[in-house]
């Protein structure tokens, strides 16, 4: 891969039926492209979660995914609450999410977590009442 | 990987109702039981039957993402039309069960 492949996808807020999209997608440009499956599975998780933080909190957001030959760029950016205390959110099982997100199997204090196990770098700009920017990047070897 | 058996004879020796047919010929190569999809996502492994409560898209979507080779639904809880549609459009295979996790987990590991 001499030129790396970009990819944009707006994600809808308060649509559960489309969320998972964007990362089922990246999921299938990296297997064609014949990225290991555990880079895969990796880059999958983390946007998932992205893309359902997306959904639950912010209303929908957008992420621009860029493919080099040796890294995956994730970037997902939303206009939502924004994150009030970001050491506190990125605790394993602190969660914000109302109780009718759990109902659906959510909000169980993973999500943010969980970007951070599976990405190489994992940054968050926020701002209360601005949005949210996640900056996530995995590894290719 | 060991190879042990397709989710078609899965179904069948436990006796198991398609709701959503997949890839019938995918094959199991073990078990994972969760109801909290992030949970299920990062731990369930490629191949997993994956055993919950949770007939909804975002099952769909976790089942995609962890390569999951079928979902079984649990103590008959409902599968959703929207789930179902996307389960379709997607070829996960979502199978039924009047049995609870634990009950059908005893009976997965005499199989497997």
């Amino acid at each position: 891969m001499e030129e790396s492949i970009r990819l944009h996808y707006t994600v809808p807020g308060d649509d559960f039926t489309r969320a998972g999209a964007a990362s089922g997608n990246v999921k299938r440009t990296l297997k064609e492209l014949g990225v290991s499956p555990a880079v895969i599975r990796n880059v999958s998780i983390a946007m998932y979660e992205g893309e359902i933080n997306m959904v639950i909190h912010a209303n929908g957001g957008e992420i621009d995914v860029e493919i080099t030959e040796n890294e995956i760029i994730m970037t997902l950016r939303d206009q939502g609450p924004g994150i009030e205390n970001v050491e506190l959110a990125m605790k394993e099982g602190f969660s914000t999410a109302p109780d009718n997100i759990r109902t659906l199997g959510f909000g169980a204090g993973m999500g943010l977590p969980n970007i951070k196990k599976y990405t190489d770098e994992f940054s968050i700009d926020t701002k209360v009442g601005v949005g949210t920017t996640l900056n996530m990047k995995v590894k290719i070897q | 990987m060991k190879i042990i058996m397709t989710v078609k004879e899965f179904s069948e020796k436990l006796s198991l109702k398609i709701l959503t047919e997949g890839d019938l010929s995918r094959q199991i190569t073990g078990c994972y039981c969760g109801d909290l999809l992030s949970w299920v996502m990062s731990r369930a492994r490629e191949g997993d039957v994956w055993l919950t409560v949770m007939g909804n898209v975002n099952s769909v979507a976790v089942a995609v993402l962890s390569d999951c080779a079928c979902i079984v639904l649990t103590e008959n809880s409902p599968l959703d039309e929207a789930a179902k549609e996307k389960a379709l459009q997607q070829g996960i295979t979502f199978l039924s069960s009047d049995r609870n996790a634990y009950e059908l987990s005893v009976e997965i590991s005499k199989l497997i």
